[in-house]
């Protein structure tokens, strides 16, 4: 018989029964819905253990890749200890390495948190803003694999916390960060898939890590970047974005702006309408789409209805508050 | 065999969930229902239903499938939607080439949760 570790309690399941029926059955609730796999609202995580293949039946595979399974038809096999789906992490210190403007109103800090973070690149942290209660999320562009967080931080007007970090922190101060979560990352499932990134503003952030992260994971399909902003001067990464595409044939990239001229080899326009032209077909392709919450959703339904599975769609709409 | 593993399972049903949702956000007629929805949660849902008409696992509740609608009956759903959905579901499994039999299999099972559906 296995044991269930969870919130530090264990119990003991019997056999032939589910993670989700055993905490039940020990009044311990957990969100659940279908009780037959469908419905992920008993998703969980296994902090220690494995739990049976068949029990991540249907999730999708960048849950997988954190060690998501549903509750409901998991019957294990040895001990684990689960955690809710969305169980919160811990606040760190992270110490301010660098900092430098990327364009008029991004700014690129690199961060050495005090221990070490487990992440996937394209994920993002929380960071506690200088009033110790307002948080707000941003993308990580790094790899696991660098040595430091980079975050890209747009200003927003009356932003609470962006512009903290644009005007008051320095190199060698100290901020409060939680993190990594979300599922908006590169998994080697399927190496020749082509991928269409598209990044607005500071949508780049975490496609910046995707991208690299595909490459450094050997993907051999090809892979589309389109970037997109109001004008050239909110552009940037666009020499870094060149360089990667010159050293990989795979790779193509399209700065997009809507008003003015775009830089050289990229397109004026806005860029849903753009990717539009440039992908009436996307059956088969995988599709990563980050930035501004309208535009996120509106170009996540072109994709969808031009032919993209919705399991082969990421997102990651940022709120700007 | 179940009508669902007749199918082809939760193969079947992923295959059936694009093609399915593609359709009805196509139909001007019943797409601003949902409009400003999650996508990937509607996309879950609708896997959900559709493993049900299949005959496949589910803990089918007619009181879920009242509450989950009323907001939108409340919004002017009606049969007529319900017709235009039951004739995307048709061609949907017409298009992954289900047989006629089977796909009025499916069709009576989905006719059996419209008074659910539409909180009559």
């Amino acid at each position: 018989m296995a044991m269930i570790t969870y919130k530090g309690e264990s119990y003991t399941c019997e056999k032939d029964e589910t993670v989700l029926v055993c905490l039940l059955r020990h009044k311990v609730f957990i969100p659940n819905a279908c009780q037959s796999g469908v419905c992920q609202s008993c998703m969980m995580k296994a902090v220690q253990g494995t739990p049976p293949k068949v029990a991540q039946t249907g999730l999708k595979d960048t849950l997988v890749a954190q060690h998501h399974f549903l509750a409901c038809i998991c019957k294990p096999e040895e001990d684990l200890e689960v955690s809710l789906y969305d169980s919160s992490k811990d606040w760190m210190l992270a110490e301010v390495l660098e900092k430098s403007l990327l364009n008029e109103s991004v700014v690129r800090l690199r961060l050495k948190p005090q221990h070490k973070i487990d992440y996937m690149a394209g994920q993002f942290i929380n960071i506690k803003g200088q009033d110790g209660t307002s948080i707000r999320s941003y993308s990580l562009a790094s790899l696991p694999t660098e040595d430091y967080l980079e975050l890209h931080i747009k200003r927003v007007p009356g932003g609470l916390v962006s512009n903290d970090l644009h005007d008051m922190v320095a190199v060698g101060d100290s901020l409060s960060i939680m993190g990594a979560t979300g599922d908006c990352f590169y998994t080697n499932r399927d190496q020749e898939q082509p991928l269409l990134m598209i990044g607005i503003g500071t949508g780049l952030a975490p496609l910046y890590g995707v991208i690299r992260d595909a490459l450094a994971k050997n993907h051999t399909g090809s892979i589309h970047v389109y970037h997109g902003s109001l004008a050239t001067p909110g552009l940037y990464y666009i020499d870094e974005l060149r360089n990667l595409a010159n050293e990989h044939e795979s790779l193509s990239y399209t700065p997009c702006v809507l008003h003015g001229d775009a830089p050289e080899g990229g397109q004026q326009g806005d860029i849903q309408s753009v990717v539009r032209t440039d992908f009436p077909d996307l059956k088969g392709y995988r599709v990563y789409i980050c930035g501004d919450p309208q535009i996120v959703d509106s170009i996540k339904k072109q994709c969808f209805m031009s032919g993209a599975s919705m399991s082969d769609i990421y997102s990651d709409p940022f709120d700007f508050s | 065999m179940s009508l669902y593993e007749e199918l082809g399972g939760e193969a079947s049903v992923n295959a059936a969930v694009d093609i399915f949702y593609r359709r009805v956000l196509s139909d001007a007629y019943v797409a601003s229902f949902f409009e400003g929805v999650d996508m990937e949660k509607q996309a879950g849902k609708q896997k959900a239903f559709l493993t049900m008409v299949f005959g496949g696992p589910n803990n089918y509740t007619g009181l879920d499938m009242r509450e989950g609608h009323k907001h939108l009956v409340d919004k002017g759903l009606n049969d007529s939607h319900y017709e235009h959905i039951l004739a995307h579901l048709r061609s949907t499994l017409a298009e992954l080439g289900v047989g006629n039999d089977k796909i009025q299999e499916v069709i009576t099972i989905a006719d059996s949760v419209r008074t659910d559906i539409l909180n009559k």
